[in-house]
């Protein structure tokens, strides 16, 4: 009985020296199914665009990284409790989020729109290229209002506690029914199965699932920029840990110097998103 | 702990209580019809439609809750024949694709309450029944169920509150029920705790009342 007890003890010890050993690696948590940002592979391991700027911002800083796996939806608060250091999941840095939490310089852009299936009627609507929100010229506020006309009692659907939600909230596009999904899968697969009118999301999200699904899915009206959209993607850090910020958004600096970014992002987007 | 956003949070999450309630208590109603019916064929002595009731409830009570409502909402949402037949208009609505699994599943495991409460009425009850010349069909209607019914009621108040918690996995297909409300108020305000407490308390507080209700009922149900 003793050994046993000794060996219960020896064994919660190491997992508390364990716990330890990892306390200098920075940690950083990102969603893994929001291709190509971030996914996994089929044998489950963590690959996308973030997750090898990841590795490479790390190098950059000079510290070994670990990356952690965390639901959407969790994220903010997770990196608030600690459970890892800084989020690298396609979250785009928004004055809301800037309440919670401290972002580095962006490190790239997503690009969002609206996504239908072909044939139907929301399909090649009247809007240019692409909007940005932030100071709506007279384009943009024309471009809003068609949207509003179009999507009026329509449901769009769109993964929950994004910049998506949050434009669809805003209320420049009248009032939609909005349906929020835990992951973009999800919303993927209600756009397929046609209980979502249309989707909201980063237009790659959209390509990205068109071409691995074969299913006809088509992008739609403008791209949106600014305003609710945020400006860019960065790293989320925590608001007491400047020495970390500091340290990402040098190494930022210098990722987007030796051309790391441009060239991470090409692989995985297909064009640069980087900024 | 933020007690302004407990505060502004409770109205709304009140509100959607009331959402809850109406998945709880639909679901429930139909799932006891159901359960009725398959307690009634679990002791009917044909093998076949005995075997048939037994796989149903071993289906739907082997098999989690979470599992069942996603192969009825994504799953057959992805069918290309069923979304051009009629029953698309039903299962199309995330509220029904609820209602369904959980009326199934609460059915499952009330068709066992039910049997087993119909196998412990002793055979003095209906034998006095007959001795008395009632019909055997009178005799299962005012003797055997209402008998079989008050026998079951600790159970299925124990089914009523594991339901209630169910319902929760009804905001996992975008239905805004007390978890959905309450997530996506996290969602803007990245504050769990204090959310989540608020919720909880009111799901507890659900669950008080319906242990009362039971407790009543079995009180003035006794003989």
């Amino acid at each position: 009985m003793n050994i046993f007890k000794k060996t219960i003890f020896s064994v919660l010890l190491s997992i508390l020296v364990m716990g330890n050993v990892n306390a200098d690696k920075i940690r950083i948590g990102t969603e893994g199914a929001y291709p190509p940002w971030n996914s996994k592979d089929e044998s489950g391991k963590l690959i996308g665009f973030e997750v090898e700027l990841a590795y490479t911002l790390c190098r950059y800083i000079g510290q070994q990284c670990t990356i952690v796996e965390q639901d959407w939806d969790g994220m903010i608060p997770a990196l608030i409790m600690r459970k890892f250091d800084a989020i690298m999941a396609g979250m785009s840095i928004t004055a809301e989020r800037q309440k919670a939490i401290n972002f580095s310089q962006g490190y790239a852009d997503e690009v969002a729109s609206l996504a239908v299936m072909k044939g139907s009627s929301l399909e090649g609507l009247d809007t240019p290229a692409g909007i940005n929100l932030t100071k709506p010229n007279a384009e943009a506020k024309k471009a809003l209002k068609t949207l509003t006309a179009a999507l009026a009692g329509k449901t769009v659907c769109v993964q929950t506690a994004t910049i998506h939600q949050n434009f669809l909230d805003s209320g420049d596009v009248g009032k939609v029914n909005v349906r929020t999904y835990k992951t973009q899968d999800e919303v993927n697969l209600d756009l397929a199965s046609g209980r979502c009118d249309a989707a909201l999301a980063a237009a790659v999200a959209f390509s990205d699932y068109a071409e691995k699904s074969g299913k006809p899915v088509v992008l739609t009206g403008p791209t949106f920029s600014g305003g609710a959209f945020g400006n860019g993607v960065g790293v989320g850090i925590r608001k007491d840990d400047t020495e970390l910020l500091n340290a990402f958004n040098k190494a930022i600096d210098k990722a987007r110097k030796n051309g790391d970014i441009s060239r991470i992002a090409t692989k995985w987007f297909g064009f640069d998103a980087s900024m | 702990m933020d007690f302004e956003l407990m505060i502004n949070s409770f109205p709304k999450l009140l509100n959607a209580t009331l959402i809850t309630l109406k998945l709880l208590s639909v679901s429930l109603l139909i799932g006891l019809f159901i359960g009725l019916i398959f307690a009634i064929l679990r002791l009917n002595r044909n093998i076949i439609i005995n075997k048939f009731a037994y796989c149903y409830s071993y289906v739907f009570r082997g098999t989690p809750l979470l599992v069942q409502i996603f192969i009825i909402y994504f799953g057959l949402g992805q069918i290309e024949s069923l979304r051009s037949s009629y029953l698309w208009i039903i299962l199309k609505e995330p509220y029904w694709c609820a209602i369904i699994a959980f009326a199934l599943n609460t059915g499952a495991y009330t068709s066992e309450i039910l049997r087993s409460a119909f196998q412990t009425i002793k055979p003095g009850i209906i034998e006095a029944g007959k001795s008395l010349g009632i019909s055997s069909k009178i005799i299962f209607y005012k003797i055997q169920i209402p008998v079989a019914i008050r026998q079951s009621l600790p159970a299925y108040g124990n089914e009523i509150i594991l339901m209630l918690k169910g319902t929760s996995l009804a905001s996992t297909v975008t239905l805004m029920d007390l978890t959905g409300v309450a997530k996506y108020i996290i969602s803007t305000t990245f504050k769990p705790i204090e959310v989540f407490v608020v919720a909880g308390s009111i799901y507890l507080f659900l669950t008080f009342c319906i242990h009362n209700l039971i407790q009543f009922l079995e009180k003035k149900y006794r003989y």
